[in-house]
């Protein structure tokens, strides 16, 4: 896939001297889910900030679509759409007046059409005469969405989109991201939640500390670090792994009926029969195996941790 | 796109709708107060004197309580206009727009100068039921109405991108644009101070608009017409020089 947004070596040194971003070098490709996986004041917001314009750049550069965000910045701006992670809304303008506002703000002239389609695929369009200060937070977050969609960009920045808002609401807006990335818009998401990450990006980027940790595809990034683990529940209890098991490296749990087996996915031949075959040998009778993947969860722990 | 229009347009328009949205505060409360200086400064304390420069009292303090009016609502009008988004966090919204400094400038600036400019003409019309007033160059009088509503909106933006909270916010309206003006002739002519603050007079910007407004409705001048034209314009120039400093440098709007 070509890339969208191009960004080379860029840095950001507030003037409190805190270095928020270092030498980023990140390509977002045309239509794909890019998920911002990292904890709080790891420099997400301020990565999508300076693409958009927000805050400067200490160095470094960033192309949308070819177009330098400098140089070209009507052109690169008029591309995106950007959803802030507050809910920074005027209080005493109706919803539709607020669309329409951002709509001329990006320079596209009035379409009552088009706007009246997209706040009925926000579900907003019963609230479009109410005042923002009347809305509850989930409405008011897709009112922001709707503003960011106004000018129909073609890359939409979610900062945090579901950040404080309850689970039905959050796969809701899981919904609305994946029929945005089939109506053609590149998304780019920056979340903490790693079950977003894990629902709906097609690649996950992990940053930390200002630094771009890694970029890699979703499914890729799981077996190529993730861990499986096999749970072997036994039916009596024991003290002691037999000695003939020695060499699986087993774990007995507290209860002492059950050993796990912690296995590197990424190698074919994970010699589970063998094990299975050995524990039977062992004279111990089984009474369940699981096997699990480690989430991504676990793989972000562990990066952020190194 | 060369210029972004829709963008300038629905700045502006959002910013008309905010004033008429609070018609009682943005137009209403500066004409009741002009109302009170007329009756305290014109009727009361005016019919004490006859005349200055041969012109009736109550008629001769119209232009500086216009001025009063003008400097104070520009100033006030464009402050909270851009002061308002950064206080609430929605300029991020504007910030991220394909907009030019230019662009952001002339929607809020455009509109609060159009404010100012009505509540003059409101107050003028005002004016015309307590004295017979007659404005001897009218063009000259809406070029300086015109002048001063926007090179004071533009003091005005330049504030509201200074200040970060709200007491800063009224501090330089307070502490430096009223003294500025009831000390730059507004009820007088500066000849009717002693010599020495007539010169102090001279380094108050507020007394050459006050003057060439004051010309265009009278023909009665502290300094002369060009001087007090020279004088606004360098004043537009210099708050224009400082907001494309502060939109090139981010000063205050990107960190």
């Amino acid at each position: 896939m070509p890339a969208i947004v191009s960004i080379s070596h860029l840095s950001k040194v507030y003037a409190d001297g805190h270095q928020a971003l270092k030498d980023i070098n990140l390509d977002i490709h045309a239509g794909e889910i890019l998920a911002l996986l990292g904890p709080n004041g790891a420099g997400k917001t301020t990565l999508i900030s300076s693409i958009c314009g927000i805050v400067n750049a200490t160095a470094g550069s960033v192309t949308v679509d070819g177009n330098d965000i400098v140089t070209a910045y009507r052109a690169t701006r008029s591309m995106i759409g950007l959803v802030p992670q507050e809910l920074t809304l005027g209080a005493f303008e109706s919803v539709w007046d607020t669309v329409c506002f951002s709509r001329g703000l990006f320079g596209k002239k009035p379409d009552p059409v088009y706007l009246q389609q997209l706040l009925k695929d926000l579900s907003l369009w019963d609230k479009k005469d109410s005042e923002i200060m009347a809305l509850s937070g989930g409405m008011k977050r897709r009112v922001l969405i709707a503003k960011a969609l106004s000018h129909e960009p073609s890359i939409l920045f979610l900062d945090e989109p579901t950040a404080g808002v309850d689970v039905e609401l959050r796969k809701d807006m899981w919904a609305i991201v994946r029929r945005l990335q089939q109506s053609g818009v590149t998304i780019i998401l920056t979340t903490h939640y790693i079950e977003e990450a894990e629902a709906i990006a097609d690649r996950v980027g992990v940053i930390n500390k200002g630094e771009l940790l890694l970029v890699e595809e979703r499914q890729a990034l799981m077996q190529k670090l993730g861990k499986r683990q096999m749970v072997i529940e036994l039916e009596q209890t024991i003290d002691t792994i037999p000695d003939s098991l020695a060499s699986w490296s087993l774990e007995l749990s507290a209860g002492r009926h059950q050993l796990t087996y912690t296995y590197d996915s990424r190698n074919p031949d994970t010699n589970i029969a063998e094990l299975l075959r050995a524990v039977d040998k062992a004279g111990l009778l089984l009474k369940d195996v699981n096997t699990s993947q480690s989430s991504l969860e676990d793989i972000f722990i562990s990066l952020v941790k190194t | 796109m060369i210029i972004n229009t829709y963008a300038v347009r629905v700045i502006y328009k959002y910013e008309m709708l905010r004033a008429w949205d609070t018609i009682l505060q943005s137009f209403a409360s500066p004409v009741i107060s002009t109302v009170l200086y007329f009756v305290v400064f014109g009727s009361a304390i005016g019919s004490r004197i006859e005349t200055v420069e041969g012109v009736d009292y109550g008629a001769f303090i119209v232009p500086g309580l216009m001025m009063l009016a003008l400097l104070t609502q520009s100033v006030s009008n464009a402050s909270f206009g851009i002061y308002f988004p950064r206080f609430t966090g929605t300029i991020y919204e504007v910030l991220s727009a394909p907009i030019s400094f230019f662009e952001i400038m002339l929607g809020y600036v455009g509109a609060a100068a159009t404010k100012s400019f009505i509540i003059g003409i409101i107050i003028l019309i005002t004016a015309g039921f307590f004295v017979d007033l007659k404005i001897a160059h009218p063009l000259w009088m809406m070029t300086f109405l015109v002048l001063t509503c926007i090179s004071f909106s533009l003091l005005g933006f330049i504030i509201g991108l200074w200040a970060d909270n709200f007491e800063k916010l009224q501090l330089i309206p307070m502490l430096i644009i009223t003294p500025l003006v009831f000390l730059g002739g507004s009820f007088y002519t500066i000849d009717m101070l002693p010599a020495a603050w007539q010169t102090v007079s001279l380094f108050n910007p507020v007394v050459y608009l006050i003057s060439g407004f004051r010309w265009s409705f009278f023909e009665v001048s502290d300094v002369s017409i060009e001087l007090s034209l020279l004088m606004i314009l360098l004043f537009l120039g210099i708050c224009l020089s400082i907001v494309w400093w502060m939109f090139k440098t981010g000063y205050r709007l990107k960190q």
